[in-house]
């Protein structure tokens, strides 16, 4: 509302005019906020897997191990990024089972799990980061059980500072940092409230970020 | 004897839930310290600066508000106003109407609490339904949230699954997995059936226009994956003024509200979505809500503006740990609330002007604080406003005879001879029920009155 506006904004004027003077921005080293003494001297795709497992999500490094993974849980069902499928295609071979290229939001609990492309990850936080630019679906990253997220071995910043300077120009970008979870009932921890019960980062090297 | 509002609440709260409250909060607590001690070398550093960056940019909102709101609209959003809660209820259902939308799904904001937006929208015919799991209960059990970032944090496992078996949602099971599950396949759908999904944000930056939004559950970004438009209401203090400052604030949310390095979703919302991407919102509109906030920016007190929401100030105050968030009886609990609230209030400072009073003033919640925000220095201005404004103060023993004698040096000098004859007083036998059963478990000292200017008059010059 307009007249909200220029009320508001008065206001703010009036009860900022009798400050003698404004509190400075701070000039700080974004380097005080990086947990440095973890990062100096790691390879960033091992340093990226053991952060990532220690919020909770999966790393893998091997496509087979991933199908290798989905049969021992019994998901058959699932939606994989029709830039990916013809990579990955081969590994899901045999028949036993049904993936989709596209998502159909109408069917979302008949997806097990849901394969897309992250556009980086953070090794300092184990974080994967998606974007509106790289995720072929919002949803099939979020609704299945099973968000698989591959993840380009040269797209791995060090820190979040790093992370948050390549932010860019994507419209929507979404850190996850390990899989769904809450600690709202009696504070006992529980994973897959809204989005994925278990996230997997698949790290490889034949996709390539353009970073 | 007549007890402050907020005792007499914690002196009914049922044992069970004070155990709970004071049990997770100081878990919490705990963790928090570790992680910061354990992973950085100055924390108190990072605190420092947090709260540098947080004042500066409510300090120059009159530069940021017209700046963000171009950054806004430059990215493809709609930007609103407004004043007051009910003009912030009217915007979003005006929004509402316009695009002929009837059903919300809401994620967790703590603004939409204060305007009470869920219950307006809902007297006006629109569906509006809570998605966080602790917001969900609250709603359905018609309650109020008792902790900012741990809405639930008063109730039991066996409350909540005798909650969803009255709203139809399975048979009694107070496992919180099944629980969990439940709401689960519950919201999914709901989700998906949304016209409009609704968030708040806990930071905006002014440098790019990029809302940020936290949440471990999942459910902000559902509401963004499944419906078309996405209305945030987002507090005029939340701006920080470049994307860099993000890093270090989101380093310092997820560790001091909740122990995390990070929370689990982060979410960086730079307008609508892509034409390419074939999930979530079209239309976006931010709503800029000032509902006190500028009273608080004019006041001795601005520098409460700063608090990011994280809850760590009421994790280790021992008087919310006993009383809990209901006691505040407000939205906002524990030692931020205390200021918070009283001053959001308006004409109705009085009714909350005790809440500043509820405190030792010892401190812990300007050590944990992860925008550095002095409280105990706050509640005390807030306490000399009460006392200008002399709004009576319940339970507050009277102090005029001591004020008599404080003031006039020779009645002091009596007084502290005379005082010896406490000495010889037999306290347990003094007809007072307070006094008795004060006495009943203590011995009073020796009295030492007038040892101290015995001591400043004979000390060698």
């Amino acid at each position: 509302m307009n007249d909200d506006r220029e009320a508001i904004l008065s206001r703010v004027r009036g009860a900022l005019a009798p400050l003698r003077e404004r509190a400075a921005l701070p000039t700080y080293d974004s380097e005080v906020a990086v947990m440095r003494g973890l990062i100096a001297g790691r390879d960033l795709v091992e340093l990226f897997c053991e952060r990532a497992r220690r919020v909770g999500a999966v790393a893998l490094s091997d496509p087979a191990a991933l199908v290798a993974r989905l049969r021992a849980e019994s998901r058959f069902r699932g939606y994989c990024d029709p830039v990916l499928w013809p990579r990955l295609a081969p590994y899901f071979a045999g028949g036993d089972f049904q993936v989709e290229v596209t998502f159909d939001r109408t069917r979302v609990d008949d997806y097990g799990f849901g394969i897309t492309r992250a556009a980086a990850a953070i090794a300092e936080s184990g974080t994967i980061v998606l974007n509106d630019t790289t995720t072929s679906t919002r949803l099939a990253a979020l609704a299945p059980w099973v968000h698989v997220a591959v993840v380009a071995r040269d797209a791995i910043f060090s820190d979040i500072s790093q992370a948050v300077a390549a932010l860019g120009h994507d419209r929507n970008v979404v850190w996850c940092t390990g899989p769904s979870k809450t600690a709202d009932v009696e504070g006992i921890l529980i994973e897959g409230v809204h989005g994925p019960g278990t996230q997997i980062a698949l790290v490889v090297d034949w996709e390539s970020s353009g970073l | 004897m007549r007890f402050q509002p907020i005792d007499q609440f914690a002196k009914n709260l049922p044992p069970a839930t004070r155990a709970s409250v004071y049990q997770s909060t100081k878990t919490t607590h705990e963790k928090r310290t570790k992680l910061l001690f354990d992973q950085f070398a100055e924390p108190d550093r990072l605190r420092e600066i947090a709260g540098e960056i947080k004042q500066h940019a409510i300090e120059n909102l009159d530069t940021y508000l017209p700046q963000v709101e171009a950054k806004l609209k430059a990215n493809g959003a709609h930007v609103h106003w407004a004043s007051t809660a009910e003009s912030a209820c009217a915007t979003v259902l005006q929004i509402m109407r316009a695009r002929g939308a009837t059903k919300m799904v809401k994620a967790k904001t703590m603004v939409s609490e204060e305007i009470e937006l869920a219950h307006y929208l809902e007297k006006h015919g629109m569906e509006a339904l809570e998605t966080d799991l602790g917001e969900f209960i609250i709603q359905i059990d018609h309650d109020h949230p008792s902790h900012i970032v741990r809405p639930i944090i008063h109730k039991n496992r066996r409350e909540i699954a005798q909650s969803f078996e009255r709203e139809g949602l399975g048979s009694y099971n107070d496992d919180p997995a099944t629980i969990t599950q439940r709401a689960r396949h519950f919201l999914r759908h709901k989700y998906l059936a949304a016209d409009v999904g609704l968030t708040g944000a806990n930071f905006v930056s002014a440098e790019s226009g990029r809302i940020v939004l936290v949440t471990n559950e999942g459910n902000s970004r559902f509401c963004l994956a499944a419906t078309k438009c996405h209305i945030a209401l987002i507090g005029i203090e939340k701006i920080v003024p470049r994307d860099r400052d993000l890093a270090l604030l989101l380093n310092l949310l997820g560790r001091s509200g909740t122990a995390q390095d990070l929370t689990v979703y982060t979410e960086f919302i730079g307008g609508p979505k892509l034409p390419a991407q074939p999930d979530g919102p079209e239309e976006m509109h931010v709503i800029f809500v000032d509902n006190g906030r500028t009273e608080v920016l004019a006041s001795d007190c601005r520098e409460i503006l700063r608090c990011i929401r994280c809850g760590a100030c009421l994790n280790v105050c021992p008087v919310y740990r006993q009383a809990s968030g209901h006691a505040y009886r407000s939205v906002y609990p524990g030692p931020v609330g205390a200021v918070l609230s009283p001053l959001l209030a308006g004409e109705k400072f009085p009714q909350l002007a005790d809440l500043p009073k509820a405190s030792s003033l010892c401190g812990a919640c300007h050590e944990v604080c992860p925008v550095n925000i002095p409280i105990p220095d706050l509640l005390l201005r807030l306490r000399a406003r009460a006392k200008d404004e002399n709004v009576p103060s319940p339970g507050t023993p009277p102090m005029g005879a001591w004020a008599l004698l404080a003031s006039q040096p020779t009645a002091w000098r009596a007084a502290l001879a005379g005082g010896k004859l406490i000495d010889y007083l037999p306290t347990k036998l003094i007809p007072v029920p307070a006094l008795q059963a004060w006495a009943a478990k203590r011995e009073l000292p020796a009295w030492r009155g007038g040892e101290f200017r015995k001591w400043l008059k004979n000390r060698p010059r």
